[in-house]
């Protein structure tokens, strides 16, 4: 499957850049949708946890990982010791060190180092995501910079709007929305499991060891990160060995 | 630097790192085939870690968002465009609110 690689060094920022950056920008809408409440609950967090305007605004900017940044002022606020928060935020992202692998995979070759640490910045649970269930083997990277850049923008505008306005929307809508990023999720995966065998029985294995790690007293000292390496890493080695071939195991695609 | 701001930037790089090493490192490696299999598998093991059981406890109420989960679930399945799957989720988890 990867040996397509080699004749696939096309369109890098060679045929039009423009096309992929707006199919990005667009792919990037649902995201946005997704971020913009939870980013504003973010400002509100921050703000009524006490910590200073600019932290929680620079902490969009430069870290930009949600769940790492609840932790963060959290952990803050609690005056935890500043290395055992760092720690904790790099056990809580480790996760995103499988998602980059796996997007290696489907990024040309001869791309840049410039344009490696630019869309290595950008990327999250959400636009991983998205990203890795487009349909072409190979992603050009104009596509996953304007995936990534809609999803920054929505993100940092979402933390000013939640510091610097008081919460406009009721709070059961806006509790509500607190699902739109998992039914996103859902809106991924589900087409994928009726097409492929393996992956649905990797799927199925994913959810069972994470909801074992979740409910199980002793496994729940785990933090949310950790559960999640855990049960990637063995759905995913029990699907690689169950199929040898892949994705497409059992089905040509 | 003030103790905050060193935090926050402590925080940034380690969350850039992991994201950052493997897509300079595996660049030019022939990965063995196995290593390849099971990266193909990972984005659908990560998806499905990260909606379950995390959904139950995504509006503080797991009625409503099971309420919602299944609308998406079941809109999801009927393949409808993206945002009506998120619309229809919020939908029926709101409704859920008004119901339970």
């Amino acid at each position: 499957m990867q040996k397509e690689k080699a004749r696939a060094s096309i369109d890098t920022c060679g045929i039009s850049a423009y096309q992929p950056f707006w199919r990005g920008i667009k792919a990037s809408i649902p995201i946005a949708v997704g971020y913009i409440p939870i980013a504003i609950t973010f400002g509100l967090v921050a703000r009524s946890s006490g910590i200073p305007d600019y932290i929680a605004l620079l902490m969009s900017f430069i870290v930009f990982a949600g769940a790492s940044q609840f932790v963060g002022v959290n952990l803050i606020a609690l005056s935890t010791n500043p290395w055992e928060i760092i720690l904790t935020t790099f056990i809580l992202n480790l996760r995103h060190f499988l998602m980059t692998a796996s997007l290696s995979l489907r990024i040309d070759v001869s791309l840049s180092k410039t344009w490696r640490f630019l869309l290595a910045f950008g990327v999250t649970d959400e636009t991983f995501s998205v990203a890795s269930m487009q349909k072409d083997q190979l992603l050009s990277p104009w596509f996953i910079l304007g995936l990534n850049m809609l999803a920054f923008t929505a993100w940092n505008a979402g933390t000013w709007a939640g510091i610097f306005l008081a919460a406009g929307l009721p709070s059961a809508l806006q509790a509500s929305m607190g699902i739109a990023l998992y039914t996103m999720f859902i809106a991924l995966l589900v087409p994928a499991l009726k097409v492929s065998r393996p992956i649905f029985l990797v799927v199925l294995i994913s959810v069972a060891i994470n909801s074992a790690l979740a409910w199980i007293p002793f496994s729940q000292e785990l933090s949310t990160g950790w559960r999640i390496i855990v049960s990637t890493i063995t759905a995913a080695l029990a699907g690689s060995i169950l199929f040898p071939r892949g994705i497409g195991g059992s089905e040509d695609e | 630097m003030n103790e905050l701001l060193m935090v926050v930037v402590g925080m940034a790089i380690v969350t850039y790192l992991p994201r950052l090493t493997p897509l300079v490192i595996l660049r030019d490696k022939k990965l063995p085939p196995f290593l390849g299999t099971f990266l193909q598998f990972v984005p659908y093991a990560v998806l499905a870690a990260l909606i379950f059981p995390g959904i139950l406890s995504s509006t503080g109420e797991t009625s409503t968002a099971a309420a919602g989960a299944l609308a998406a679930f079941f809109l999801a399945w009927m393949r409808l465009n993206i945002m009506l799957v998120v619309m229809g989720g919020i939908a029926g988890a709101y409704l859920g609110t008004l119901l339970f």
